[in-house]
Parts: structure tokens; sequence; C-alpha cells
């Protein structure tokens, strides 16, 4: 059991670590907007390379908007 | 959704008024608009080509001619770089930087489309919108693209940017809440660890044979306390502290006794090899704590940045007429004499008289009247209204202290000093509490010490104090109003006032104020009737046609008809009568009665169809179009009541409460009004201190009133009402001296919110009773020395678990998984 003298120490300083992470990512404006990243995922923000719309004027895939 | 897309606006989901055919098309549909703006902003979109933007929306956007404040759409005063110094930041050469604040933000696809459209503008270096607060960081290069361009760009798109100071109010927020999640953080982990510890501190606590283990977890455990309680728990020590020279009892005082005297007692314990340890209890109390104020932080700033999104900079600026030509000033530097030029759309700066010039006030942040007044010169002109016309020249007779907005602000100020106010729940009994849990804690401890058995009498004193924490007690109300809170914030309610919710459980009367709460606050179109020969849908076009370039809030409304590629030629306003120009060769009127008349003539068949449309419409205006050969059509325009007013009245009747209303507007139209909604007790034609007066009168018979207005001419008894609800769109006076602000275009917020507020109080007492109750239960096993730190922590735990689950079902049954802005 005399391991748990070096292991439980050790613990405590990867806390302190995980404390020093959190900080930096506080610091570092990460939980500004805690709702908007998760929403920016979904759109494309690059223009599509292949074109989208093969044939000009067929509505495309009615059922998604909205 | 299809039945819907034929009836309603695809842009903003408003239904299509009669007569209009407006169409675009996107991604090769054609789509149906409500208004000409609608109209170009979805072909602005489309042009840039941004109509992902209508597959991946997830709620319609706002009707973009209601987005922008008319006093606002001059954007180039923007540009103005004595005006620029309050908000923009110039870094290295041309570049510059502004934080802005977005209007019309309704769900992310918004904010895809506002990062498209601004970004890809040559000159624009970095745009980046912060979804959870409706604030966006813009970098530019002023060399070339001009802010004015680049808020101009966005308002082409449907949406409504101004900037403001980020210096003051979003620092601070950002500070405290990087201070507060910094704590969560070494609270959470700390206790998580402690909490891991303590488990082996449990099972060996019997095992003679592991005493030297123990004692080096105990130690660990303290190593881990001391940040927790030093760092994380320094906001309860310091507020306790401050509390105490008040000579006050807050729920700071026992929470930061709790903590002390179980972190030393247990230090105690650790450093004299006896009793025992309850670190895992203090770690945890004050995460569980921590917590809980960091969610009602989160709703206190949020209702903080709504309320400062509303706070649009107005330039304060002036154009004064010099020997030198105009010159652009500060508002504060105008005196009396100084003649000022006041362009259609600028708010007039000071009280004076109209030295030149006619036009149209718009008077309604004052008087609440909808419709603006002609002025003349030699006409007095009071500073905040508007100009809505034609350019004025105006003489400055009174400046700061001396005009008639200072004087509503003094009044204001006097009823908030003089507002009755009902003690809050939560700082009542806690005194009671404290000192009874510390006289019993003493004479047990004397007991012990004195009959039973010395040794152990502090530790059981120590007990007694872990077991009556007052966790639970602490989380009782800050949980509820909260969680009651956010979901009146998603009903379109905000709450600026924490007390708003408590007071509002409590409240007997209702007073409302006609103007812009029971009725839209802007007119519309309630009738048309063709008197001539062409039919309903032409006489639009026609007005539509005259009125296109109009300021006046008649011709906006007449203007949303379809005008197509036709101009009039000739166009004349007369200020406060009306149009005249050539259609088609063919002169035409379109105006005030008399106006019209004179170049119609007058047809008694005619006149008398007018009488008759009168008499049944007695609140509206009426607007004539006639040409040489006799009138056209009769418009008839009314402030509508709101969609859901009557249920609104009914529901709140329901609840128990008596309605009232006390309007500045003419009887007549105040009690038509009141018929229609069922409210007995109805007065028109107040000034704000009569208003007072009634509000007063009202509160002197023991009554709690709740006030719902808007205007400037109603912040002071906003201010008296011990709670009071401001309209979103009244005038920033009226939301600074009012506990709530409704957002939303509904009132049924409005009797939900007295719903809600009655079920938080009921909540809250509750949540009382079972806090006492586990400490009831708690104290006793504690004075009996049963107490064991397992126990402590599993009771602490349990109690402030339910307390906070009981809290929750106040907010709504989908509101935990899918969330939506306010």
């Amino acid at each position: 059991m005399e391991i748990l003298y070096l292991l439980i120490p050790l613990g405590v300083v990867v806390v302190v670590v995980a404390v020093a992470a959190f900080a930096w990512s506080v610091k570092s404006g990460q939980f500004e907007d805690l709702e908007g990243p998760a929403h920016r995922i979904l759109m494309d923000d690059d223009d599509p390379m292949i074109p989208r719309r093969p044939r000009p004027g067929k509505p495309r895939d009615l059922k998604r908007e909205d | 959704m299809t039945e819907s897309a034929r009836t309603d606006c695809y842009h903003c989901g408003q239904p299509i008024p009669p007569g209009v055919t407006l169409q675009v098309e996107i991604d090769g549909q054609q789509r149906p608009m409500c208004c000409a703006g609608c109209q170009a902003v979805a072909q602005a979109i489309v042009g840039n080509h941004l109509t992902d933007y209508y597959r991946y929306r997830t709620d319609r956007a706002q009707t973009a001619e209601d987005l922008v404040p008319q006093e606002l759409r001059d954007l180039s005063l923007y540009d103005h770089p004595e005006l620029q110094r309050s908000f923009v930041h110039a870094e290295e050469g041309n570049v510059r930087e502004a934080a802005l604040i977005l209007e019309g933000i309704t769900c992310a696809a918004c904010v895809w489309l506002n990062e498209r459209h601004v970004g890809s503008l040559p000159g624009v270096l970095e745009f980046r919108v912060n979804y959870s607060t409706h604030r966006a960081r813009l970098r530019w290069d002023d060399s070339r693209i001009h802010l004015s361009q680049i808020l101009e760009a966005i308002t082409a798109i449907g949406y409504y940017a101004h900037p403001f100071d980020p210096g003051r109010q979003e620092a601070v927020y950002q500070r405290e809440r990087g201070a507060a999640l910094r704590r969560l953080a070494v609270a959470g982990i700390g206790a998580m660890q402690v909490m891991m510890l303590a488990v082996a501190l449990y099972i060996g606590e019997t095992d003679e044979t592991q005493g030297e283990m123990m004692q080096f977890l105990r130690w660990v455990s303290l190593v881990l306390t001391t940040p927790v309680v030093f760092y994380s728990g320094s906001s309860f020590l310091v507020s306790a502290w401050r509390d105490l020279r008040r000579r006050r009892f807050g729920m700071d005082v026992p929470v930061s006794l709790a903590i002390l005297s179980t972190y030393f007692a247990s230090t105690w314990a650790t450093l004299t090899h006896s009793g025992q340890v309850y670190f895992e209890s203090v770690t945890m109390f004050v995460f569980f704590l921590l917590a809980g104020r960091f969610l009602e932080m989160g709703v206190r700033q949020r209702a903080g940045q709504a309320t400062e999104a509303m706070n649009r900079l107005l330039p304060p600026m002036a154009t004064r007429l010099s020997e030198d030509g105009d010159e652009l000033v500060s508002v504060h530097d105008l005196k009396p004499g100084d003649r000022v030029r006041i362009r259609p759309g600028e708010t007039v700066p000071a009280d004076g008289t109209v030295a030149d010039g006619r036009s149209s006030i718009d008077e309604s942040m004052l008087t609440g009247e909808s419709l603006p007044r002609a002025r003349a010169a030699g006409d007095p002109l009071t500073g905040g209204t508007l100009n809505v016309e034609s350019p004025l020249i105006m003489r400055v007779e009174r400046v700061g202290e001396d005009t008639t907005l200072s004087a509503i602000q003094r009044l204001l100020e006097r009823a908030q000093t003089e507002r009755p106010r009902l003690a809050r729940l939560a700082e009542q009994g806690t005194g009671w509490f404290v000192s009874i849990v510390l006289l019993l804690t003493a004479v047990v401890g004397l007991v012990w010490w004195q009959w039973i058995d010395a040794d152990r009498a502090f530790w059981v004193v120590v007990a007694m104090l872990v077991a009556t924490c007052p966790c639970a007690l602490a989380l009782a109300t800050p949980v509820a109003i909260t969680a009651a809170t956010g979901a009146l914030m998603r009903e379109g309610l905000l709450t600026t006032r924490g007390h708003a919710l408590e007071t509002l459980s409590q409240v007997t009367d209702i007073v409302f104020d006609k103007t812009g709460t029971l009725t839209e606050g802007r007119l519309s179109l309630i009738a048309v009737e063709p008197l001539g020969a062409r039919d309903e849908a032409a006489c639009w076009r026609l007005a539509a046609i005259l009125e296109r370039d109009s300021e006046h809030p008649v011709a906006r409304v007449l203007a949303r008809g379809e005008a197509g590629a036709m101009r009039a030629q000739g166009l004349t306003a007369s200020p406060g009568h009306g149009m005249e120009g050539e259609v088609d060769g063919e002169r035409l009127r379109i105006g005030s009665p008399r106006y019209v008349r004179e170049l119609a003539g007058d047809d008694p068949a005619q006149l008398a169809r007018l009488d008759a449309l009168v008499a049944a419409h007695p609140e509206a205006t009426l607007v004539l179009l006639g040409g040489a050969q006799g009138l056209l059509a009769a418009f008839l325009l009314a402030d509508r009541l709101r969609e859901d007013a009557v249920e609104t009245v009914a529901r709140l009747q329901g609840l128990g409460l008596r309605v009232h209303l006390y309007s500045g507007d003419a009887p007549a139209t105040v009690s038509a009004i009141a018929q229609r909604l069922g409210i007995a007790d109805h007065v028109g034609q107040l000034t704000p201190a009569e208003k007072l007066e009634r509000v007063r009168g009202l509160q002197d018979e023991g009554a709690v009133v709740a006030m719902v207005g808007d205007g400037v001419n109603d912040a002071p008894v906003l201010a008296q009402a011990q709670v009071s609800v401001a309209m979103a769109e009244g005038t920033q006076l009226a939301h600074a001296s009012a506990d709530m602000v409704l957002y939303s275009r509904r009132l049924a917020p409005l009797g939900e919110a007295v719903r809600k507020a009655r079920a938080t109080v009921r909540i809250i007492h509750q949540n009382y009773a079972w806090a006492l109750g586990y400490n009831g239960v708690a104290l006793p096993v504690a004075a009996i020395g049963l107490l064991t730190p397992w126990l402590a922590a599993l009771g602490m735990s349990l109690s402030s678990l339910l307390v906070v689950v009981n809290a929750l079902r106040l907010a709504p049954a989908g509101a935990r998984g899918a969330r939506r802005d306010p």
C-alpha cells in the first residue's frame, strides 16, 4: 500500500494541472458562447465545390426547408 | 407547412395583407411576401447566394419593416469621427474595431447569414457573432469600407445592427463570468477528489491497523479543501463580512459560519489526530452553492444584456445654424437662442419653437398619441419627439435640466424612492433560524460538557453545525426564482429586477395604459371602401404609388401596397394634410378629408357613405383618395388591439385580479376599447401626474399594483407601482423604470407570469418547509452524537438535490433539452 503515498500526491498534481487548464480555457474565451458553436458546425461556411443543382429550376429537397 | 406557406409571408411568417401579391423566387420556387421590406430582404439574400439560410433556419425572421426604428435609418451619422470616438477602437493604419449589437436574430441560421454576408464585403477583416448574446465583433479597413456601409449591408438582409460601447457593462460581465467559472471549477474538481478520499475514510474508520494511512488521507483532504474554502468560497465569506459590518443577517452569514466552523473543526481534528473530519461536506456545500449562484448570475447577465441591447446609441448630435453655415454639435453644447435644423427622421434635440417650416411631429413617446401632429412656425416643440415629414428650423428655448423630458425624469426619481416595498422572502426568517440554531447548539454543547462526556462535547457541537448547514435553505429561493425567470424569458418576458416575481405573486390590481400595451401601438389598415368607379385593388395601388416616398406613419401603412413600376409625376407634400401628384396624367390627392375634398368636390351620396363609415369605426382615422373627377376611395386606419388582448384580460380577471385602464388618450377611444375588453374601471385623458395619483390611491386602499406601460409619460407610474412591466417597443426611460420587459408581441405572457409567480412562491415555501424539516430531523441526531461524516454528507446532498429538483418543476417541460433564445 506504500505506493499510495506516491500516487495520491501525484493525483493532487494532476488536479492542479486540470484546474490550470480550465482557467486557461476560460481566459481564452471558450466559455463565452456556449450555444453558437453547436449550431455553427452544422452550417457550411465554405463554397460548395460541386454544383448543387445539376438541373436549373428543379426544386431541391423540399422536405428540408424550415 | 405548405398550407400556411400560401397565406403567410415566406420570409417573416406574418399573414399577407389583402391585395398584396409580392413574390420572390427562392431556390426555383415562387414564395409569397407580405411587404416590400420583406421582398427586398429576400431578394438581397437570394442575390448574395445565401438561400441556404431558408433551409437551415428553425424560426421565422422578423418583419423587415418593423425592425429598424425610423429615427435610426440614417446610418451615415455613425461615420462621424466625433461620434465614433465613443465606441470605435482604432488600430494601426486604417484598421478599426467596434462591437455591435445585432437585432432580429431568431435562430442560429441568422448568425450564419450575417457572418457570411458581412464577411464577404471587401474591406471587412473580421466579423464574429456570439449567438448567446447577439453581440458581434467587427474589424474593418476604414480606407476600403465605412462603418455605415457595413451597417447598411446588415440592414439589407433584414437585421439591424447598432454599435455599443463594450467598455463598461460587457467587461464587467466577462470578468464576473470568468471568475465565477474558475471558482466553480476549483470547487467542483476539489469536491470530487475529496469525496473520493472520503469513501476510503468511511471504510477505514473502524480499521485500527490503517491509522497512518487514514492520517495521510486526512492531510491530503485538508490540502485539497483549503483552496475550495478560501478561493471558491471567498465570495460568501466577503459578503458575510460586509453583512455583519452593516449589522444585517443575510443568507451569507449562516453559510459562512457553516463553512468556516466545519473547516476549522476538521483541520483541528487532522492536526490533533482526534475526532472526525467533514472535508467532503464543506467542499460539496461550496460547490452546490456556487453552482446555484452561477445559474442565477447567468439569468441576471442575460437580462442585463437584453436591456442594454435596447439602449441604442442615439446620436446626441444636432445641426446648428451659424454664420459659417451648418455645423454638427453635441446636444449638450446647445444654448437657448440657437437655431437648429431638424431634418425629417431626426429627433428634436431640446425644447423650443418652430422658427421656419411646416412638418408633423411624432409625440407618441411623450403623449402616447399614435398620430403625428402638424406643427408650423411659432408652434412649440418638445425635446425627444420626432420630426416626421419635412425639414424644420427650430429656435431653442430650454435645454438640459429645464426641458420637459428632465421634468418627467425628476418625477420618475421621486416615484422610485416613494414606491412601497414588500419584504423579500429570502431574508424573512433567516436571522431567526440562525439565532435559534446557535442557541440550541450552545445549550446542547453545555449539556454534553457538564453532564455527559466533556471530551466529546466539542465534536457534538461540530456535528450539529454541520447538520444544520443551511445548504438547502440557501438554495431554496434562488433556484426557484432562476427557473421561473428562465421559463418566462423563453415566453418573451424578461425579468430585470430580482424582486419582481415575488411581488407579482401578491398583486391584486393590474393597470394598463392603452397605447402600445393593449393595442399594437402602430396604425394598420382596417378597411378600404371604394367610392368611385375603380375597385379596391386599383385604389390601393394608386395610394401606394402616391405615398411610396412619404415618411408619415399613415403613408407608411398605405405604401405597403404594391406600387409596381409606376411613378407619380410632380409629387408635392402638404405637411399635415397629404400628398398630391399625377398618375397616368390624372391629378390625384391623398390625405385628410378636407384636403382631398378641396380637389374632388362634395358629392352628397359619397358624403353620406363616408358618414356611415366613420360612425361604424369611431376610433379610426379616415384617409381619402380623390381626383378632379371626384372621390375614389376611403381608407380607414386604426391602432388595432393586440391579437390576444381580450383573452389576456379575461385570464387576468380569472386569476382574481382587478384590471384598470388609465390612459392619456381621448375618453371616447378609451371607453370603446375598455368595453371590448370588459374593463370596468377606465379613465381617459390623464396626465402622468394624475395617473401617478390614481395608482397611489389604489395603493392607499391596500392594493398591490402591477403597471403595464410603454411611454415616457408612463415612466413615473411604472416606478410608483410595486411591480411594473414595460413593452420592448417602448422608450428607454420606461425600460429603465420597469421590473420586467415584455418582448413578445403577444400579451399572453402577462397572465402566464402571474400564474408562474404564484407557483414560484408556492415552491419556495415548499422548499423552506423541506429544508427546515430536514434540519429538524438532523439536529436531534447530531445532538445525541450519532451523526457520522457520511451521514452528514448524504443528508446534505439529498436535501439540496430535492430542493433543486422541486424548483426545476417551474421550468417548462421541453426547455431543458431544446433551448431557445428569448
